[in-house]
């Protein structure tokens, strides 16, 4: 109401010298007119207006009683059905998801197991391996030395041999030596005997 | 349309009907909670039909709004209060619904209308009224008699007890219908002052720049007051309820 006279004195005193004046003002005021008179009908503040109370209460309580029904007997139950079944789900898949984390543990225990068995195995085979390596070339070693050893002997033998045979030379050589030196000193001969006898004497010493 | 701030609150018949020589027309105000129960019912309807294990946007507003007033109820009236689920979420969501329509221009604010809002009071205390002589037969009346209170005071603390709760209803329906009622009034006028001074010439449109961001201004806090207005009556419902499951636990 306020707005609406304030309105009309703003059009008033703007527009006053202009030739509609009389009617703009008249519009504004008929307007008014007729807001006061649609509240002046029942002529109290439209919220309090008490002839429209019955039909008000009655489709309260129509709309809310159906809206209270919806809610309670679709709605509710629904939204309810939606949030319980997240909760089961999600606490199955936790359940799950520790049941899958057990399993994994379980699988890197018997990894780890199966690398610590493989592991030994492992060096077991290298210890054997080697082994085996050493013992062969122990053996080797043996053989080799023992035919080296063998080698040795018999050319010591033939040593051996070249000597004695050298050292029977050695008187043969001697006595005729001897029996050289001895026809060319006292250019006589010498008995083969009394040489051999002399070198077998030298020889003794 | 006038400019007039107290026209929205108009109530004019769309149909009438007359039973037994009462009025019960259905009027603008009853095409508007129909329209309330249609687009909150069809909102929530509509969101979760997908049944979704992960919620779409939607979907969770509805969530959202049934574990709000859960844990309200909840908090409030512990879990006996649990049986009153549906009667909260209904009245949380009938009410905001009604407050976030009302925010329309040219709709109707059913809650701006006391009977309205008085109405819906009273069927909380009535039902507070009736569920704790139901189950606490008089009993209840202890809700009267806090303890620890010496035996000189009594009469004047259960007095005071009595006329606070039978003060309830009324604060409880004159605090909503009143903020709307207030916040629309307010809106028209800022906005009217727009229209009157834009009519002034180029300095009256540079002077309507203020009433405009008011205006904006307001109908921002007129939506903050929508849903604190709906969270309140919540709110104090659930309180309400808690005496009726708990009568003398305060």
């Amino acid at each position: 109401m306020f707005v609406t006279a304030a309105y009309a004195q703003q059009s008033t005193t703007t527009e006053g010298a202009e030739a509609h004046d009389a009617a703009a003002a008249g519009e504004v005021h008929t307007e008014t007119g007729v807001a006061h008179e649609g509240e002046a009908g029942s002529g109290v503040f439209p919220p309090f207006d008490s002839t429209h109370f019955a039909s008000q209460l009655l489709w309260l309580a129509i709309t809310f009683g159906l809206f209270y029904l919806l809610m309670s007997k679709v709605i509710i139950p629904r939204i309810g059905g939606i949030l319980e079944t997240r909760h089961d789900r999600i606490a199955q898949d936790l359940d799950e998801a520790s049941r899958l984390k057990g399993e994994a543990d379980a699988a890197i225990a018997s990894y780890e197991q199966e690398l610590a068995t493989a592991k030994a195995k492992g060096h077991q085979i290298a210890d054997g391996a080697r082994e085996a390596a050493k013992s062969k070339a122990v053996a080797d070693r043996n053989a080799v030395e023992a035919d080296l050893s063998k080698k040795i002997a018999a050319a010591e033998d033939r040593i051996a041999d070249i000597k004695t045979k050298a050292l029977a030379d050695v008187g043969v050589i001697a006595e005729e030596t001897a029996t050289a030196v001895v026809k060319q000193l006292i250019g006589g001969t010498v008995t083969k005997a009394e040489i051999v006898a002399a070198v077998k004497a030298s020889a003794g010493n | 349309m006038s400019n007039d701030p107290t026209h929205q609150f108009l109530v004019n018949k769309i149909v009438p009907i007359e039973i037994g020589g009462i009025d019960f027309s259905f009027t603008n105000a009853s095409l508007f909670m129909v329209a309330t129960v249609g687009a909150a019912a069809g909102f929530l309807y509509l969101t979760t039909s997908q049944r979704g294990l992960i919620p779409t946007r939607l979907q969770s507003v509805s969530e959202m709004s049934y574990e709000f007033i859960a844990s309200m109820l909840r908090e409030g009236a512990g879990n006996g209060g649990m049986k009153f689920f549906p009667m909260v979420f209904s009245l949380f969501m009938f009410i905001l619904t009604a407050n976030l329509l009302g925010m329309f221009p040219y709709f109707f604010t059913i809650t701006s209308q006391i009977i309205v809002t008085f109405a819906l009071a009273l069927f909380v205390i009535g039902t507070v009224l009736f569920y704790g002589f139901y189950k606490h037969g008089f009993g209840f009346l202890k809700l009267f008699v806090p303890q620890g209170v010496p035996g000189v005071l009594l009469p004047l603390v259960v007095s005071i007890e009595i006329i606070s709760f039978l003060s309830r209803p009324i604060s409880l329906s004159v605090r909503l219908f009143a903020n709307m009622l207030a916040g629309h009034i307010t809106l028209k006028v800022f906005a009217g002052f727009v229209t009157s001074l834009s009519a002034l010439g180029a300095l009256g449109i540079g002077g309507a720049i203020l009433p405009l961001i008011m205006t904006v201004a307001i109908t921002g806090l007129e939506f903050l007051v929508c849903f604190l207005q709906a969270y309140v009556f919540a709110v104090l419902t659930c309180m309400y309820l808690n005496d009726a499951v708990h009568p003398g636990s305060h």
